[in-house]
């Protein structure tokens, strides 16, 4: 199977390690990971914002870039949420693509079957289900059964875990006094569970909970599951 | 034509957002009410096997309603007349309230009780009535203490939810309805004692409807306290106000809302008064039966093919009770009668004005709303649709155009994430991994958060480092 990474425009730049992450799981488990190079990013933002003309080019570009793979794995799942939901309907031609783009645990659950991808992690970790991973993707259970199969991972439940943490992407901004208002409420909940790490499937939305937690010098440091099913 | 009426919000969302969340009272009575309501409702949701079904099948009902809408009005005119009912037809907030109060003054009260109905505040009737002289009894418990605190409702079914009730015993006191503790009960009975003179006094009652039958002319109210009940059949002339979107095609249509509201509205399974009628019945009941249905602004949102399943819209208030934005600000935020998420959808739409047009942004897109919805309004994709069609800032429009065409050429994406990578060098060694402080416009991501910085090398330097 030809798998392409699509390691999304926001962990090139400020997340590297959990695009690494990715690989390195994938090639544990046997398999070959490619990076094509013409991608770029999948115009969540601009398409989100009311940008549709401008999103359009980079929905191209996606298609175009990873048309020949037999799947397209990336660890976000709210690009793999525009990708998935919104494609075809911005650019009808980008369907068939759209639908073999997989959020990481899609892709380790339901295509390649595995629960168990051999990490080592010993550390107390909370999950946050981010909100285009829960309610667009549906992705479920996937995330925290792969990582209870970790070894030394003790998972602990997060009090209101299904509440936004208040990112939003440009909500974040425009409408900075809510955000912060849901921030504080998420990192009171992470930070009462008393876990080492709060992992989740979105860096994005990790950006800005790590952010909070960090402003109020909370000992909970913020991390995408991947890291944690690539540690050995 | 666009409507009128206290659907448009003078201030943009963010601002009026800012002064709710300073109230720290108002955000503890709506952390609580909202999740009391929200557990209630998931739970009795979950007990309902087709629930899904039910969902698809409202959704469904509501779709045929507003495919075939002029088609089904003129049946519900024809049906309702034929029983007895007089029918008016209202383009705006402003026709509608100066025709319900012509109708009051022909009657000659000067006080008339009101059902609880979203109709009304939309057109402003209390204020209208008001300024003829005639006074309008709100007979809704929390209606009732909106109007006795000379407010305005901040949610849809639970108008009085930013009130705890101490706060409410304060406002009965201060309006000489004594409650002696501030136990729902004994407050409710206070409330009771002042409602029933006013209800065996009164001559004209105005409702609103939450279905109007097409094939039968019945109107439809759902409640829970009975004052409803005692405003449609004591009064001799009953004036009802009516969203033209109302309507379902028959009766047996019925089957599905009424499972679907009380649960998704008040988690109840059934709601404890569903009153019905169609026109007058000799003898039992108002004598005079008038229906006002008003479009202000319904017949632009169905022209919109994205935004007019907004019209869907039964007023459950799930969506409200869900909302992670809603819990924080509270409905006067919205600046509508319609707050929350289906109020972004629905103010901006049928207003088309006014400060309106920051309310599509006042969600995180979370979905949670859309899950609540019993009638599958997709709000996400809704907002997104009016965030696109409407005014964006020209800074942000150029720094979006920018980014996108950076973005579509593979070199020059590459030279911008180097450049960044490289233009975030001097913070790192300032500050490490994240900075606290950063300039216009990230100040508004670092007033309350730290912020990430890029790292040394970028995800496909490493790339072509390792793997070429």
């Amino acid at each position: 199977m030809k798998i392409a990474l699509f390691v999304t425009c926001v962990n090139d730049l400020v997340f590297p390690d959990t695009g690494k992450a990715v690989v390195r799981i994938l090639e544990r488990l046997g398999h070959t990971v490619e990076f094509p190079v013409g991608q770029s990013c999948c115009g969540q933002m601009h398409a989100n914002s009311g940008y549709r003309a401008e999103a359009l080019p980079l929905v191209r570009n996606f298609a175009q870039t990873f048309e020949p793979y037999d799947a397209v794995v990336a660890p976000s799942g709210s690009c793999v949420a525009m990708v998935r939901d919104s494609y075809p309907r911005l650019v009808p031609e980008s369907a068939p693509v759209a639908s073999r783009t997989y959020e990481l645990s899609e892709l380790l659950v339901d295509v390649l079957g595995v629960t168990d991808v051999g990490a080592t992690f010993p550390h107390r970790v909370t999950y946050h289900p981010t909100c285009h991973g829960l309610r667009m993707l549906r992705l479920g259970d996937r995330p925290r059964t792969l990582l209870r199969a970790v070894r030394g991972l003790d998972l602990v439940e997060l009090p209101g875990a299904e509440e936004c943490c208040g990112f939003g992407g440009t909500f974040a901004m425009k409408n900075a006094g809510v955000s912060a208002a849901m921030l504080a409420d998420k990192c009171g909940a992470v930070v009462d569970t008393g876990a080492e790490y709060v992992a989740a499937v979105d860096n994005s939305c990790l950006a800005h909970i790590g952010g909070g937690l960090s402003r109020r010098a909370a000992g909970t440091k913020p991390i995408h599951y991947a890291e944690i099913l690539a540690a050995e | 034509m666009s409507g009128t009426g206290n659907i448009v919000a003078r201030r943009p969302f963010p601002a009026a957002a800012k002064e709710k969340l300073a109230d720290a009272q108002l955000r503890a009575n709506l952390r609580r009410a909202t999740h009391t309501i929200r557990d209630k409702r998931l739970r009795v949701v979950g007990e309902v096997p087709d629930w899904e079904a039910l969902r698809v099948a409202g959704a469904a009902i509501k779709d045929d309603v507003l495919s075939r809408l002029p088609e089904l009005l003129e049946q519900f005119e024809a049906a309702a007349t034929a029983a007895g009912a007089v029918v008016h037809w209202a383009r705006d907030a402003d026709e509608a309230a100066a025709l319900v109060t012509d109708l009051v003054r022909a009657t000659g009260a000067t006080e008339v009780v009101k059902v609880k109905s979203m109709a009304t505040q939309e057109i402003g009737l209390n204020e209208e009535l008001a300024a003829a002289g005639i006074a309008a009894v709100e007979t809704d418990l929390a209606e009732l203490i909106v109007q006795l605190a000379d407010d305005t409702p901040s949610h849809i079914l639970v108008p009085a939810i930013h009130y705890n009730r101490s706060q409410i015993r304060d406002i009965f006191a201060r309006n000489g309805l004594t409650a002696l503790t501030d136990d729902p009960p004994a407050l409710a009975e206070a409330a009771r004692r002042h409602l029933r003179a006013k209800f065996l006094a009164a001559k004209v009652a105005i409702s609103g409807a939450n279905f109007a039958v097409a094939d039968s002319g019945t109107l439809v109210v759902v409640e829970s306290e009975g004052n409803g009940r005692m405003c449609l059949t004591l009064p001799e002339t009953l004036i009802s106000v009516v969203g033209i979107e109302k309507l379902v095609p028959t009766f047996r249509d019925l089957e599905v809302f009424l499972q679907l509201l009380p649960r998704s509205s008040t988690g109840e399974r059934m709601n404890p008064y569903t009153s019905m009628w169609t026109g007058v019945t000799p003898g039992d009941g108002p004598r005079t039966v008038h229906v006002v249905l008003v479009d202000n602004g319904r017949t632009d949102t169905l022209a919109d093919e994205v935004g007019r399943q907004a019209l869907r819209c039964i007023r459950c208030s799930a969506c409200l009770n869900v909302c992670p934005v809603y819990e924080r600000v509270g409905g006067h935020a919205y600046g509508s009668v319609y707050p929350g998420p289906i109020g972004a959808i629905l103010s901006p739409q049928m207003s088309g004005e006014g400060a309106n047009h920051t309310l599509p942004y006042a969600s995180t897109l979370c979905g949670a709303c859309y899950d609540a919805c019993p009638v599958r309004i997709n709000i996400p994709e809704v907002l997104v649709h009016l965030r696109q069609t409407g005014p964006h800032p020209a800074a942000e429009r150029t720094a979006m155009r920018a980014l996108s065409w950076t973005m579509r050429s593979r070199r020059r994406y590459a030279a911008a994430l180097r450049a960044a990578r490289r233009g975030a060098a001097p913070l790192r060694w300032a500050a490490g991994t994240s900075v606290r402080r950063l300039p216009w416009p990230m100040s508004a991501w670092t007033a309350a958060r730290d912020a990430p910085l890029p790292p040394k090398q970028t995800f496909r330097e490493w790339w072509a480092h390792e793997r070429r």
